[in-house]
């Protein structure tokens, strides 16, 4: 049965203007966010990956409305974010959390780590013997005995035990959603997985819908059911994390997952998948943003942007807001999927 | 042949008006023309420190240092400021992982190369363009970039690492030392860092040391492996036997703790509880509190250096007596 | 393991001592009095002030003499006379009553222009820090007006305008202190709001009131009152000077600014009484730059 998602968002759009000059005019426009669309559905992990200037972060907190989007929909539940009629911001902060990356800047240095995690139920009415009580529940779920860590300060934990706590202070108000910005990016690798443990332990626990962002390919596998790759505000791939690491179909995340470090000290990587620097979200190539890099662009890719479609295969849903799928789908934006695109290699 | 690096018996502390930190316990390596050592190891290991002694970059007002550290034939403890000027650069490079802070904002690429070309080779500011250029060529900067003159703000963060390989190796130093210079850049642009590390190190025949926090990185790089804990090495031998046979306890959790080709859902094999506090120092084996093969003999006796293999070493008792389970 | 790997579960216990000390928690300001009770420096100069202010308190209780009251008889006695231990002015009066009473005037002056200063100029920067755009720049540019004049000239323009006497001294430094408050006040709290701590306050669907109160206050206070504290001395000096300038206290007022320009005549004639006012000034202003220096290198704990 087909259920709808939890989260859909449609054609999302954020540019940031670059002012200066004599009288503050706009210079340069920072295309981060640049018609982005997907869905998450109840109870799964969305990886989202990419490399720098990709826009994943750009569109977290377009999610979390911490920026408001030029233009596109964001849908929670079935009801449209920021519209008449539909959710407003603070009850849309009910359900949907997010973990930053940087641990110590995330907690107020004056403020006890109990007294952070209770302030979201206190400023929504929760009385305060309450919402401290709800914050030694949440410090036992993630690993840190109430009695030891409730009124340490940030400066008296570790990187891991301070994510612990913006991970315990981000479940204080029960949302359904949890986006997880870089999370255990700046942990070392062991604490990072003790982390990623009770990341794991927790969605099963309280039933919870991630949103998992990272530039790190193999925490990603690990975490996510689907995976979405993003390039300079666009989305170039997206499906079930099996089918895109191990058929990946986008010439960008091709080349990305090759040039993951081998592990293998017999086979290391001889040559660079990828040459040059990922290029500037101010002026992005016209048509597919990713040809000034891709082995295989041609005259097509210049002239028009390739549609973010069905993969060919067993799988040839699209992809969008449109009718819902019985399983999920793999989609890439590639003009040599698209039959009769002008690309020579286009079926 | 020789060693171009050998530290015997390093220890450093760091004695500060609140408290001493015992950063380095007890270091002891050799690194041969030719070899790339990565040393491995997670924040708070040593390693960062560990390298910048061997170029005397650490304070000297309050940085304590015991044991040998002898690079390309020198004593490095016993030079002066002036001498030290001398050897880095010229015998001994180092990279760094925030090129934005290391390289001199208000001049250009070319410009710092030339800077250290003409200090180090005493030739004419001409020559030492002409060698610039042609370092440019060599890191593969791209055509534009080499000939306009490019601030490092202009450039990306990939092109600022090869601007900054380009000045450490103006002067073919014998040592390169390399601290975590891919940790900041993408994927991508890593691997290319990197490939372009190891055929320079190929062709220019120098002897690098290697430091990095990710496994991966490490693999990649280095000919052999020194696993760094709590200012100890506690496991090193050929990349290959560190990888595929780990021995220590700490290796073994750290491989574990990699995610790759962990299954999907389920708990990962992570390391419990955090790094020592190194304001003591040690007394037994530093990992110990962590180890889920500790026993009471090992909180008490610092272990041995051990010999498993042919240039493989442990530090570790049980690991020494066999011991170990599997 | 099923169960979620507990963090610190170490195979050792704890012993009671670090586990008390665990639960009590190290806040910041803690820290901040325990590295003040080691700066020998800032404990003496506190103690310095604490004695003036309460010889100023308690003034009558200290004092025998009527500061107001002069005889001709013991014009300019100096220091050591029997019954006026610090001597007496070119009019008579007991130096040391005039002291102690100055002191209260001279501290009046010092510490309620910014006090007040602290209270307007702190309101309006945090709000100029904390709304941006339209306001803080309406706010800001109307503070870079009044700052484009030197402090001692505004001050006396301002009492100029309004006349001497003690009330426009106070109001006149109050205004000339607004500026430099208000700018500290939006630079600390614009700081502290690009801060991820307040974007995820916001993100929990924060309004603004509690979070002002919870997360914004607490990190802007700090640095800000140790700048209201630097301003203090300054303070006092620049009501001296619109004293001394016949600006600021009338007399007969004891006040420190115009003691030393009523005793300046005296000078050749009795060096040592009429440097007394001077030396105090200097005194207490620089106890009170000290202390705030101590007060900011114990605040500035890299924690």
């Amino acid at each position: 049965m087909t259920a709808a998602p939890l989260l859909a968002t449609r054609n999302l759009r954020k540019h940031f203007s670059l002012r200066g000059g004599l009288l503050h005019r706009v210079q340069a426009v920072v295309q981060a966010v640049d018609g982005v669309s997907f869905e998450v559905h109840a109870g799964e992990t969305l990886g989202i990956v990419g490399e720098s200037g990709c826009g994943k972060s750009t569109t977290a907190r377009l999610l979390m409305r911490l920026v408001t989007p030029d233009a596109g929909d964001v849908v929670f539940d079935g009801a449209p974010v920021g519209r008449p009629g539909g959710l407003g911001l603070r009850d849309l902060r009910r359900q949907m959390q997010m973990v930053f990356q940087d641990s110590y800047a995330s907690l107020n240095p004056r403020l006890p780590a109990a007294m952070s995690i209770a302030y979201g139920p206190l400023v929504h009415g929760v009385p305060r013997s309450s919402a401290l009580k709800r914050a030694a529940g949440l410090l036992e779920a993630v690993g840190l005995r109430p009695e030891l860590f409730a009124n340490r300060y940030p400066h008296e934990l570790s990187g891991g035990q301070r994510q612990r706590i913006n991970i315990a202070r981000a479940l204080a108000l029960e949302p359904r959603l949890l986006i997880l910005d870089e999370a255990v990016s700046a942990l070392d690798r062991s604490i990072g997985a003790q982390v990623l443990n009770v990341l794991i332990d927790l969605k099963r626990r309280f039933n919870l819908t991630y949103v998992f962002i990272s530039h790190d390919l193999d925490v990603v596998q690990f975490v996510s059911d689907r995976v979405m790759v993003m390039y300079l505000g666009k989305v170039v791939e997206i499906g079930p994390v099996e089918e895109v690491y191990g058929h990946p179909r986008h010439p960008y995340t091709r080349a990305l997952l090759s040039a993951m470090p081998s592990m293998d000290p017999d086979h290391r990587i001889q040559q660079a998948p990828l040459g040059g620097d990922p290029p500037n979200p101010i002026n992005p190539p016209s048509g597919c943003r990713f040809r000034t890099r891709c082995a295989f662009a041609e005259d097509v890719c210049a002239r028009r942007e390739p549609p973010l479609g069905g993969v060919p295969g067993p799988l040839t849903v699209r992809g969008g807001l449109t009718p819902p799928s019985c399983s999920p789908a793999h989609d890439a934006a590639c003009h040599m999927l698209v039959p009769g695109s002008g690309h020579t290699r286009a079926a | 042949m020789s060693a171009v690096v050998s530290v015997r018996d390093l220890a450093i502390r760091f004695v500060m008006r609140e408290r001493t930190v015992h950063a380095v316990n007890g270091v002891s390596f050799d690194l041969v023309p030719g070899e790339v050592l990565g040393i491995l190891g997670e924040s708070g290991s040593g390693k960062s420190v560990t390298l910048r002694a061997l170029m005397g970059l650490l304070p000297r007002r309050y940085t304590r240092i015991d044991g040998q550290v002898r690079v390309a034939g020198r004593d490095v403890r016993a030079l002066s400021d002036v001498e030290l000027a001398d050897v880095r650069g010229r015998q001994v490079a180092m990279i760094f992982q925030e090129p934005m802070t290391t390289l001199d904002p208000v001049f250009t690429i070319g410009e710092q190369i030339v800077e250290a070309v003409v200090r180090h080779e005493h030739v004419s500011p001409r020559a030492a363009r002409a060698r610039a250029l042609e370092l440019r060529e060599l890191v593969q900067i791209p055509s534009p970039e080499r000939r306009l003159k490019t601030y490092p703000h202009e450039m990306s963060g990939g092109m600022r690492q090869r601007a900054m390989i380009a000045i450490a190796l103006s002067c073919r130093p014998a040592v390169l030392l390399a601290d975590e210079p891919t940790t900041a850049l993408d994927v991508s642009v890593q691997i290319q860092i990197l490939l372009l590390l190891r055929q320079l190190q190929r062709e220019l025949g120098m002897a690098v040391i290697f430091v990095t926090h990710d496994v991966g990185v490490a693999v990649e790089i280095a000919d052999s492996l020194a696993v760094m804990y709590a200012g100890r090495l506690v496991e090193t031998g050929p990349t290959r036997a560190v990888i595929r046979s780990p021995r220590h306890p700490y290796t073994q959790g750290l491989l574990a703790s990699t995610v790759r080709g962990a299954t999907r859902g389920q708990i990962l094999e992570a390391i419990p509880g955090l790094p020592p506090d190194l304001g003591e120092p040690a007394v037994g084996c530093s990992f110990a509190p962590r180890c889920r093969h500790a026993e009471t003999r090992c909180a008490v006796t610092a272990p041995a250096e051990h010999v498993v293999a042919p240039d493989h070493v442990v530090r570790c008792i049980r690991a020494a007596d066999g011991s170990l389970p599997a | 393991m099923a169960t979620t790997p507990a963090d610190g579960a170490l195979p050792l216990l704890l012993p009671d001592e670090a586990l008390a000390r665990a639960r009590a928690g190290n806040s910041y300001w803690k820290n901040v009095w325990e590295r003040l009770r080691e700066d020998k420096v800032t404990i003496a100069v506190t103690l310095v002030l604490l004695a003036i202010i309460l010889l100023a308190v308690f003034a009558p209780l200290v004092v025998w003499h009527d500061p107001l009251v002069g005889s001709a008889f013991t014009r300019l006695k100096p220091i050591g006379t029997e019954r006026h231990w610090l001597g007496t002015d070119e009019v008579g009066r007991d130096l040391w009553a005039r002291m102690v009473y100055g002191g209260r005037l001279s501290l009046l002056c010092g510490v309620l222009p910014v006090f007040l200063a602290l209270l307007a100029g702190g309101s309006l920067g945090i709000l100029a820090g904390f709304t941006g755009g339209f306001l803080n720049s309406a706010i800001m540019r109307s503070m870079d007006v009044l700052y484009a004049f030197p402090s001692i000239l505004l001050a006396i323009a301002i009492c100029g305008i309004l006349g001497s006497g003690l009330g426009n001294t106070i109001l006149a430094l109050t205004v000339t202190f607004i500026p430099p408050m208000v700018r500290i006040s939006e630079s600390v709290t614009a700081q502290v709001r690009s801060l991820d701590f307040v974007e995820a306050a916001r993100a929990s669907g924060s309004r603004t009131l509690p979070l002002l109160r919870y997360h914004v206050l607490n990190n802007v206070l700090g640095p800000i009152l140790v700048f209201a504290a630097s301003l203090i001395s300054i303070s006092m000096i620049l009501a001296a000077g619109l004293s001394f300038l016949g600006l600021g206290a009338t007399p007969p007022h004891p006040e420190w600014g115009l003691m030393l320009n009523n005793l300046r005549p005296a000078i050749w004639v009795a060096p040592m009484t009429a440097a007394l006012p001077g030396v105090m000034i200097f005194l207490t202003s620089m106890s009170f730059n000290l202390m705030s220096d101590g007060l900011r290198q114990a605040m500035d704990v890299r924690l």
